[in-house]
């Protein structure tokens, strides 16, 4: 069982802020996120689009933003569960709080932050009557480990960058690569559509557009799928279908953890954003209090004054003195030491 | 300044007539968000996820689209022939008495 003083759900611009504001004062902290990567929407939808409205920092790209906020908080030595969604919550005879993933992997804290953004990202799935039955039998939305598709025959469906990436990947390992999209314009890095054309030209991506996939047939697994072409149906034999139509948010498991929810954000009360649930708090895009603002400016506020109220009932006993890091420097986790250079004082003879 | 009223038709079919000022750089989305309608705007208004698409009832003449809104449209889903992203539609005084659906979500 994973351990730690603040278990932090989503790894977007807030959840890693609070790792730096809780190592200030010396909580240690975990992040879940069900996205493989940390960064939440910056790095999975915009990762290069360039931010205005970061105090001090004049534009900076989404990605960029991120790279920072792990850079920043490094040396207090968070802790990562990512690809995995939290799933459930108990509350321990202690006051501590299990919460356990879809893949099993359970953690323990005694204060948690919920960072959750707009929800977990989960696939968009195209509206094909029967998928669902298909789901791990030969359909899948992500690629896990490419390995399984090595001599085998895949189409893939999507005009944006995965569904480009994972096509030009591919074409190395499996025997047949298809990428189907339903116009003949792909919404990709320009490189990478070059690359597909050149594969294409080569024989090793088989492409059909502007096309849409209607139909998936098989016994148990796929066999094969149904294609419209304009008038044409073309019956295509495959072993595996890859739809990448991108990532959609949604609140999923954690509206049901008993939080008290207004327009699908959860309520927070707005001394230090703690919930209805006394220990568990909720900051950034994910509440929502009277005036709230969806700003990641507001998502560090509302870190660092959660991470005080934290740190109280974490040391009911302790008195809290805020520290300024221009005076005390920065202790890492790790025994790093970050301070100002000391003042030279030298007379003037 | 000048408002225009806005008709949006919800999910579950009720009409709301919406007011909407042209003078505050607002798009289509906004408006919805605004007035408390089931639209997400989950990109923020970057055309990057569709949540924002609707469908234009009436027969204003609207932006032509370009092309990250016609990209997108072509990965999303209940895409019809007058579907649009809110979030590229600003809010002029052409789109006075504007008719439009929301998509279902997806």
């Amino acid at each position: 069982m994973i351990q730690t003083d603040i278990l932090i759900i989503g790894a977007g611009p807030t959840g890693l802020f609070t790792v730096f504001e809780a190592g200030l004062l010396k909580l240690r902290c975990h992040l879940i996120d069900a996205l493989p990567q940390p960064g939440g929407q910056c790095s999975e939808l915009y990762p290069k689009k360039p931010i205005y409205d970061i105090p001090g920092l004049p534009e900076i790209l989404a990605g960029d933003l991120t790279k920072n906020l792990l850079e920043q908080g490094k040396q207090f030595e968070p802790g990562f569960t990512l690809g995995e969604r939290a799933d459930t919550i108990e509350k321990q005879e202690d006051g501590s709080f299990i919460v356990t993933t879809n893949k099993g992997t359970k953690h323990q804290a005694p204060i948690v932050a919920i960072a959750g953004g707009l929800g977990s990202f989960e696939p968009r799935k195209p509206l094909i009557e029967n998928i669902n039955i298909y789901e791990d039998k030969g359909v899948s939305y992500f690629i896990k480990d490419p390995e399984i598709y090595r001599n085998k025959r895949v189409v893939i469906s999507g005009g944006g960058d995965s569904a480009l990436d994972w096509s030009i990947f591919l074409s190395d390992i499996a025997s047949e690569v298809t990428l189907i999209h339903r116009r003949n314009e792909f919404r990709g890095a320009l490189d990478s559509v070059e690359r597909v054309q050149e594969l294409k030209l080569l024989g090793k991506i088989n492409l059909i557009t502007p096309a849409e996939v209607k139909g998936i047939h098989g016994n148990g697994h796929v066999e094969a799928l149904t294609v419209i072409k304009g008038e044409e149906n073309i019956h295509l034999e495959t072993d595996y279908f890859i739809p990448l139509f991108g990532l959609s948010p949604k609140l999923g498991p954690i509206g049901n953890w008993g939080f008290e929810i207004e327009k699908n954000a959860i309520k927070v009360d707005t001394l230090d954003y703690q919930t209805n649930i006394p220990g568990i708090f909720a900051i950034g895009d994910v509440n929502t209090y009277e005036g709230k603002l969806k700003l990641i400016l507001c998502g560090f506020h509302e870190a660092t004054l959660m991470c005080q109220s934290a740190y109280k009932i974490l040391n009911p006993n302790k008195k809290l003195v805020l520290k300024y890091t221009t005076v005390s420097g920065i202790n890492g986790f790790d025994g790093s030491r970050k301070e100002a250079p000391k003042a030279v004082v030298k007379a003037i003879v | 300044m000048i408002d225009v009223n806005i008709i949006i038709k919800d999910r579950d079919g009720v009409i709301h007539e919406v007011v909407a000022p042209t003078d505050m750089a607002m798009n289509l989305m906004e408006v919805c968000k605004l007035h408390e309608l089931p639209i997400e705007g989950t990109c923020g208004g970057m055309a990057m996820c569709a949540s924002c698409q609707c469908y234009v009832l009436s027969d204003h003449s609207l932006p032509e689209m370009q092309d990250e809104e016609e990209a997108m449209l072509s990965e999303a889903f209940y895409v019809k022939e007058r579907s649009r992203l809110g979030c590229q539609i600003p809010i002029t005084k052409e789109l006075h008495n504007l008719e439009i659906e929301l998509a279902p979500e997806s």
